[in-house]
Formats: structure tokens, sequence, C-alpha cells
């Protein structure tokens, strides 16, 4: 459930358009299902009303989308930024990926974002309907006569159970309150898999990358994966091109997928989202953030324009790569 | 005399300007250090990219070392700097992925210890000999 209603979103989008402040709405569409909300661009209030959603699957963050609309749409562009989203929009400004002056941000407050593959756990495939009735959804599915009432707090996606911000860190305006940065504990899933045995842990990994058919979902919808050319859309890589298997050549995906954005990943946990086969990426992420965290001091990108990620710094007395594992591991 | 006695593969980058002039040390002064170690010149430490560690695993290696200037020596000033903070990040996630952390290694060897080069070598190869195949990070595919 959230606090803000569709409705409140398209009067102010309506507003900015009619006053000339903007020229056109980056926001979420309907899909073929209920929960497969699309981002799209909307030009006028019937394109909104008709099209605009606001629900618990409104999970997209749509920062990267600004690099590509911002060169389609004339005037500014109006974009609605969930406070993690911000983040991502910091970053992306601190890289010079998009002018900030096209751009008219309006923050808008989150309550947590459901996913669909809790919401399948519990009333199966066949998912025909969702409606939205005050803090439940009632989901109707294909099976069933009677839907089923799902608290959206139960199937809460796992980068929102572990929120790491309810803070907008830029915007132009603000609707609703302004939240605080919360001291979550999204570490503690690589804490558990770092007291595990090297043995434990490879099994571990082995059994969810193995499953990855490297459709490179993860890779296109990360806000901080955003060159133009991409190693792994060379065809000589010997990366591209699979099918699930147990080799080396997926953890090599991504491994170099997860440090191509080491010092500049938000952890907005789009990776984790998108994932067709429910691999969970974010731990990938964290690790590295952990990482750099303890080794190089706290690290938050994209709470400010203008940080200097850790992997793009130094000092004389780092860390020597050697000592690394020398931190109380349980097998060191 | 065993016959198939196990020889591992080991790939070590060393830098243009301390450690390749550090190994090529080791050589004239005659110290010895295993022939399985295939030395691979790049001009700065920190022109190892992650994924040619990666790679080199990928095709078969058993154990990867990076070998650069000394911290403060780099010929390019700051370039051991970076590599020092990218490798630890690196092997850091190699360990998370269990793969053993022996297999890795980052050390500074300066053109004037050509005996440490060798140590460093020997003791590096006696430990992956230990670890055995890697059969972790291989890929078959790769396979000759």
């Amino acid at each position: 459930m959230q606090k803000i209603t569709r409705e409140q979103l398209i009067e102010k989008a309506v507003s900015l358009l009619a006053d000339g402040t903007v020229s056109c709405v980056l926001g979420w569409s309907k899909g073929e299902f209920d929960y497969d909300v699309t981002p799209a661009l909307f030009n006028n209030e019937e394109e909104l009303k008709a099209n605009f959603v606001f629900n618990d699957f409104c999970g997209v963050n749509f920062s990267k989308y600004l690099i590509s609309k911002t060169n389609k749409c004339d005037g500014k562009i109006l974009v609605f930024l969930k406070p993690c989203d911000t983040y991502s929009f910091n970053q992306l400004l601190t890289e010079h990926r998009f002018d900030r002056e096209k751009v008219y941000a309006v923050g808008i407050p989150c309550e947590g974002m459901a996913d669909i593959a809790k919401v399948k756990q519990i009333c199966g495939d066949g998912i025909s309907s969702i409606a939205f009735d005050g803090e439940k959804m009632a989901v109707t599915t294909l099976y069933d006569d009677a839907p089923v009432m799902i608290s959206t707090a139960d199937v809460l996606a796992e980068r929102c159970v572990n929120c790491k911000s309810k803070k907008h860190v830029a915007f132009d305006e603000l609707m609703g309150d302004e939240g605080e940065v919360i001291d979550s504990n999204r570490f503690d899933e690589v804490e558990k898999l770092e007291a595990m045995t090297p043995d434990e842990r490879f099994a571990f990994w082995q059994n969810e990358l193995s499953r990855c058919i490297r459709c490179n979902a993860c890779r296109d919808v990360c806000p901080a994966c955003t060159c133009e050319k991409c190693v792994f859309d060379n065809p000589n890589s010997g990366v591209e091109n699979k099918s699930p298997a147990n080799s080396f050549e997926e953890k090599m995906f991504h491994i170099i997928r997860a440090f191509h954005v080491a010092g500049r990943c938000t952890d907005c946990g789009e990776c984790s989202r998108v994932c067709p086969q429910n691999i969970p990426l974010h731990l990938l992420n964290r690790k590295f953030i952990k990482d750099m965290n303890e080794f190089y001091g706290e690290y938050q990108a994209g709470a400010e324009v203008g940080l200097r990620a850790p992997l793009v710094d130094y000092t004389l007395t780092d860390i020597e790569p050697g000592e690394v594992f020398d931190r109380g591991d349980s097998d060191a | 005399m065993q016959v198939n006695e196990y020889k591992p593969l080991i790939v070590a980058f060393c830098c243009n300007w301390c450690s390749y002039a550090g190994a090529d040390l080791a050589g004239n002064n005659r110290l010895n250090y295993p022939a399985e170690v295939k030395i691979i010149r790049v001009p700065c430490s920190c022109r190892v990219n992650p994924m040619f560690v990666l790679r080199a695993f990928q095709r078969g290696a058993d154990g990867v070392i990076i070998c650069g200037c000394h911290p403060g020596d780099c010929h390019y000033t700051s370039g051991n700097y970076y590599t020092r903070r990218r490798m630890a990040a690196l092997f850091s996630m190699l360990d998370y992925l269990g793969i053993e952390k022996e297999r890795t290694r980052v050390e500074w060897v300066s053109a004037a210890e050509g005996a440490k080069f060798a140590a460093t070598m020997n003791d590096f190869v006696e430990k992956v000999t230990a670890l055995g195949e890697n059969k972790r990070l291989e890929d078959l595919r790769c396979k000759k």
C-alpha cells in the first residue's frame, strides 16, 4: 500500500504539463498484466489518464531511462523518483550521463514494492488480475474463484525489506513527507555467506549462478551500467550466448558485471528484481559495497553529486590484497 | 621416480619497470625458480584488468600472481595504488565465491629484488601445487 495515489501523481503531472514546466512525463504504464508495469513516456493528460499506473509493482528505477529520454523530449522531462532511485539519479549526474537542466524531478514516498515472485509463491501461477484494496491486494488466479488477499508487507521485495533510505537525496519538488536514512541490515546475508566454508560458498554460488541464461537483463536495467559499448556484446569475449550450465563462464560474467559497477553501485536492487531466474545478484554487489566500506571507509554511491568512488581513489596506506583474507574469516 | 607428477600452471603479470627487471635479475644471478611460472609483461601492474585474471583461470591457469613496483615507486606515480585497491576487491570477491585464496596473490618486487622474485615464485608454486589442479575456475570448453 503506497501513501501516494495514482490520482495525486496524475494531478501533479497534469498541472506541471499545463503550466509548461515540463513537456513530457516519464512514468509507469500499464503492462500486459497488472504486475508487469512498464516505463513509458507520456505527453498529455489523455495518455496519463488512460495508461498511467502507480501501485505496489512500480519498482522500476527511472534514473537510467533519463539518459536516453532527455534527448527525445524538447523541453523538461518530469520524472517521479522513489528515495532509492534518487541515489542512482545522483550517481548518473556525477558521471555526467544526462543533463540536469532537462529534468524536473519529483520525489515521491515509497512504502516498499512487492515482489511478484513472492506473490506467486503464495497463490501460484496463472494470475489473471490484481486489485488493490487498502492495505491488501486481491489476487485472482485462473484456478480459483475467490481472490486471494495478500498484504504487501508479506511479499515485499528483498531490497525493500532491507530498505536503506526513505530520504530523497535529489529532487526539485517533494510530494509527501521526507523520510530518514535507515540503518538497515542489508549486509546480514552477505555475512551469513562469509561465515560459510569456501566449499559451501562455492556450492551456493554454483547452484545460483548455473541458472543464469545470460539474458543480460541485469546489465540492461542497471543504472550504473551505462556504457554505450559493452564488453559482453563482443562476440569474441567468450562469455556471450549460453545455455544454463555448470561452468566458470557465468561466474566470470557475474564477477565482472559486479566489478564494473563496484564503487558506483547504489544498491538499488534492480538487478535482482529483473532476473528471470531469481538469482540473488544483489549479494554480489553488496559484497563489494561491504568490502569497500570496511577497507576504505563508509561510502554510499550517489549520496551526493561529485563523490569520488573508492576504486578511482587511493591512499598511501591502503590494505594489501593479501591482508583482506585475515580479517577474522571463519576459515582463516 | 613419479611419472605423472603434477605441475601447476602459474601466470605471473609483471610490470615492465620493476618486477620484470626483478625477474631478469633473478635469471642473471642464476637463482632457481620453477619453469611453470609463465611471465606476462605489462606496462604497469594497474594494466591488469580483473578480466585478465579470470580469463587466465578460465583457460586453465592454477594460480595468478601480479607483481608490481613497491607502493610509492610506480613508474607512473600511482598505478600500483589502484592495483592494490582493485585486486583487494577482486580477491575478496573470489574468496566469497569459494575460490581458494592461495591461488591469487599480489606481490611488490623491485628491480633490485631478484632474490625476492625467485623466493616469491618458489613459495607461490609450492602453495598452488599443494592445492592441486584448479577445478573450480576452469572452463572445459577452453581446454585444448
